[in-house]
C-alpha cells in the first residue's frame, strides 16, 4: 500500500439516525497535501476527526477501514489505537484561542507527548520543543516556554501549535481550517508558515477547509465533499483548470474574486444543488443503518 | 499596588467587623433576657441587683456600654465573662483551636468525597454509576447536617458503636496536650494514639458537617469537568495519545477546579456556622457550644467576642480563598 493513509468506504453516522459520511475513500500519499474541500457540512472536519478518533461522542462509525502507516485504526483496540495516532500523526485545530490549556506553560503543551507517549527524557524533549518553536519564527522561543496560552497572540498561539503538532515528526497532520479563526492579515503567514513546515518536514497533510483560494497555494490534490460524499478527487492544477463534477464548477464559480469590486456573488445555481442532493440520495439507497 | 491591595482589604475587614459589633451589641442588648437575674439567687434585693448591674456597666445607655466595651476592645480586652469571671479572650481563644480543626477536618473529608464524586461521575459519564451519583448528591444535598448528625450517632454510635457520640478527646487524655490544636499537635510529635483518639471522636460531627458540602462540591465541579471536557484543548490532548484519566485530570481538573474554588470559600463560612449546633449534638467543646452556653445563660461580653470571632474568622477564610484563586489562575496572577 503506496498511500499513508487510505480511507475505505468510511461511513460515519449519527448514533440510529443519519449518515454524515456516506463510503467515503481517500489516499494521502506520504507527503501528500490533500485538501479537504467543501460547504459546511459537507463533512470534511468529520473525516479529520475519524482519522483521529475525536469523533464526539453522539456520532458512530458504521462501516469501513482506515488504514494509517499500513494498521487499520478501526481494528485496533482504543488504548493501541491512541498510541498510535498520537505518534504518527497530529492536529492542527481551528481555534488557536481555545486549543491551549489556559492553566499550564507553553513548553509543557508540546513537550507532554514526547514525554509521555514517545518516552524521550525531559531534557531532549525541552530542546526539541525550542528548536522548533524557532523554526516557527516565534521571537524568544526560551521565554515562551515559560508563558501562559493568555500571554500570547492568537497568531503566535498558532505558530505555537503548529510547532506542537510538528514536534514529534509525525507522518500525518489533519489541519482544520487552521485559519479560520485568524484575521486576514494573520492568515496569510500562517498558511505559508504550514507550507514551509510542510515541505521541510515532508510529513503528509489533510487539509480542512471551505476556502479554495487556500487549496490553490497549499494544497497538492484535493477531493470535493458534498453531504458526506466525495464528489470529485484531483490533482489542484487539474482542478483549477477544468472541474469534472458539476457542483466543483459550480464552487469554483462561486469563489468571490476580489479584484473585481463591481462583480457580484455567484452563488452555487439551485439546479446544481438539486442535483448533487439527487446523487446523495442515491448514495442512500439501499444503505440500512446497523 | 499589592500593598494597596491588602491594605484596602484590612481596611474593609476592619469596617466589617465593626459593623457586626455594634449589631451584636444592640441585638443582645435588646432582645428580652436578664443576665443579672441569671447570676443571683431567687430572693435577691433590688440593690443587690442595681449593685451588680453598676458592677458590669448594665446601668449605663447602650452606646455608652459600646463605647466602653470598644476602647476596651483596642486595647485588647474583650471584657470579662458573666458567668465564669474569666476574660472573654481567654476563653474563646482557648476553644477557637477545637472549631477549628474541626472545620477543617469537616472541609477536607468534603473536598475528599466531593472530588472524588466528581472524578467518578465524568469518567463514567453517562452510565448508571453517574446517575447513582446525582441521585447520592441530591440526597445528600436535601437534608441539612445536624440531621446527618443524628443519623451518625444511631448508626456508628447506637447500633454499630465504631465511634464515640461525644466530646473531643478520652477526658483522661488531655493532659498530654501542651497546646490547644491537639489534632495538629497529635500530628506532629507523631503520637498516633492521640491521634486516632482524637479522629474517633471528632469523624462524626465532621462528616456530619461535611456530607452536604460534599455533595455541593461533588456536583457542580462534576458540572465544571463536564463542560471543560468538550473544549478544544481536552480534544487537543487526546490526539496526542492520552487516555480518559490523564485527560480528566491532568487537563480538565486544574481549570474545572476554579469555579468550584469560590463556591467553597462561600459553603465554608456556612460551615463554619453549621458548627454551632453540631457542635452541641457531639458535646464537642468548641466556640459554637460555648455560644449556645452564652447565650443560655446571656453572658453578653462571652457572646460578643464569640460572634467577634465568628466574623473575623469568615473574613479570612474569604480573603484565603481569594489568595488561592490567585495562585491557580495563571490569567490573575499579572493582574
Amino acid at each position: 500500500m503506496s498511500a499513508f493513509l487510505s480511507i475505505r468506504n468510511l461511513s460515519v453516522a449519527l448514533k440510529g439516525g443519519p449518515r454524515l459520511l456516506r463510503a467515503v475513500s481517500l489516499d494521502v500519499a506520504v507527503g501528500e497535501v490533500r485538501g479537504l474541500v467543501g460547504e459546511s457540512g459537507a463533512g470534511k472536519s468529520m473525516i479529520g476527526k475519524a482519522v483521529l478518533g475525536i469523533l464526539p461522542h453522539s456520532v458512530e462509525v458504521v462501516a469501513g477501514e482506515i488504514w494509517l502507516d499500513g494498521v487499520d485504526l478501526l481494528r485496533l483496540k482504543p488504548a493501541e489505537r491512541r498510541r498510535k495516532v498520537g505518534a504518527t500523526a497530529a492536529l492542527i485545530p481551528q481555534d488557536p484561542l481555545t486549543a491551549l490549556n489556559p492553566s499550564r506553560r507553553i513548553g509543557r503543551q508540546i513537550t507532554d507527548r514526547l514525554v509521555d507517549i514517545l518516552g524521550w527524557t525531559r531534557a531532549d524533549a525541552e530542546s526539541r520543543a525550542l528548536e522548533l518553536l524557532g523554526e516557527v519564527h516565534i521571537p524568544d522561543p526560551a521565554r515562551v516556554m515559560h508563558s501562559y496560552p493568555h500571554e500570547l497572540s492568537g497568531g503566535m498561539r498558532q505558530r505555537v501549535l503548529i510547532a506542537s503538532a510538528f514536534a514529534a515528526e509525525p507522518r500525518l497532520i489533519v489541519a482544520d481550517e487552521p485559519t479560520t479563526a485568524l484575521d486576514v492579515t494573520v492568515q496569510k503567514q500562517i498558511l505559508r508558515l504550514i507550507a514551509q513546515m510542510q515541505a521541510r518536514h515532508g510529513t503528509a497533510l489533510l487539509f480542512v477547509t471551505h476556502d479554495l483560494g487556500v487549496v490553490s497555494k497549499v494544497c497538492s490534490s484535493l477531493s470535493v465533499l458534498y453531504g458526506g460524499l466525495v464528489l470529485e478527487q484531483t490533482g489542484v492544477r487539474d482542478f483549477f483548470r477544468a472541474p469534472q463534477h458539476p457542483y466543483s464548477r459550480a464552487l469554483l464559480a462561486a469563489t468571490p474574486q476580489y479584484t473585481d469590486p463591481m462583480a457580484g456573488l455567484n452563488p452555487v445555481p439551485e439546479s446544481v444543488i438539486a442535483a448533487v442532493t439527487e446523487e446523495v440520495a442515491q448514495a442512500d439507497r439501499g444503505w440500512r443503518h446497523g | 499596588m499589592i500593598l494597596r491591595r491588602v491594605l484596602l482589604r484590612l481596611l474593609t475587614t476592619l469596617v466589617t467587623l465593626l459593623g457586626v459589633s455594634v449589631i451584636v451589641f444592640v441585638t443582645i442588648r435588646v432582645v428580652p433576657g436578664d443576665p443579672i437575674a441569671m447570676m443571683l439567687p431567687p430572693g435577691a434585693t433590688d440593690d443587690d441587683i442595681d449593685r451588680l448591674r453598676r458592677i458590669y456597666g448594665l446601668d449605663r445607655s447602650i452606646a455608652e456600654q459600646y463605647f466602653i466595651w470598644l476602647s476596651g476592645v483596642v486595647q485588647g480586652d474583650f471584657g470579662t465573662s458573666i458567668q465564669t469571671r474569666q476574660p472573654v479572650l481567654n476563653l474563646v481563644l482557648r476553644r477557637l483551636p477545637a472549631t477549628l480543626e474541626l472545620s477543617i477536618m469537616a472541609l477536607v473529608i468534603a473536598m475528599v468525597i466531593g472530588g472524588f464524586l466528581a472524578l467518578t461521575g465524568t469518567r463514567l459519564r453517562g452510565t448508571r454509576t453517574e446517575g447513582a451519583i446525582d441521585v447520592t448528591n441530591g440526597m445528600a444535598l436535601s437534608v441539612p447536617d445536624f440531621l446527618w448528625g443524628l443519623v451518625l450517632i444511631l448508626l456508628f454510635g447506637v447500633l454499630w458503636p465504631v465511634f464515640h457520640i461525644s466530646g473531643r478527646i478520652s477526658p483522661n487524655l488531655t493532659s498530654e496536650f501542651s497546646t490547644s490544636f491537639y489534632l495538629f499537635e497529635s500530628v506532629f510529635r507523631l503520637r498516633f494514639d492521640l491521634w486516632l483518639d482524637l479522629v474517633s471522636h471528632m469523624f462524626m460531627p465532621a462528616l456530619a458537617l461535611a456530607i452536604p458540602l460534599a455533595a455541593i462540591i461533588g456536583q457542580l465541579l462534576k458540572q465544571s469537568l463536564k463542560e471543560t471536557m468538550h473544549l478544544d484543548y481536552v480534544t487537543l490532548s487526546r490526539t496526542k495519545g492520552y487516555g480518559e484519566n490523564h485527560v480528566i485530570i491532568r487537563e480538565a481538573l486544574p481549570n474545572a477546579v476554579l469555579p468550584t474554588l469560590t463556591l467553597i470559600g462561600v459553603q465554608f463560612t456556612f460551615l463554619i456556622g453549621g458548627t454551632v449546633i453540631i457542635e452541641r449534638l457531639f458535646s464537642y467543646e468548641g466556640l459554637g457550644n460555648m455560644a449556645i452556653d452564652a447565650v443560655i445563660n446571656r453572658d453578653l461580653p462571652l457572646i460578643q467576642g464569640i460572634v467577634i470571632l465568628f466574623a473575623l474568622l469568615f473574613t479570612v477564610v474569604n480573603l484565603l480563598v481569594d489568595m488561592l484563586y490567585a495562585v491557580l489562575n495563571p490569567r490573575l496572577r499579572h493582574a
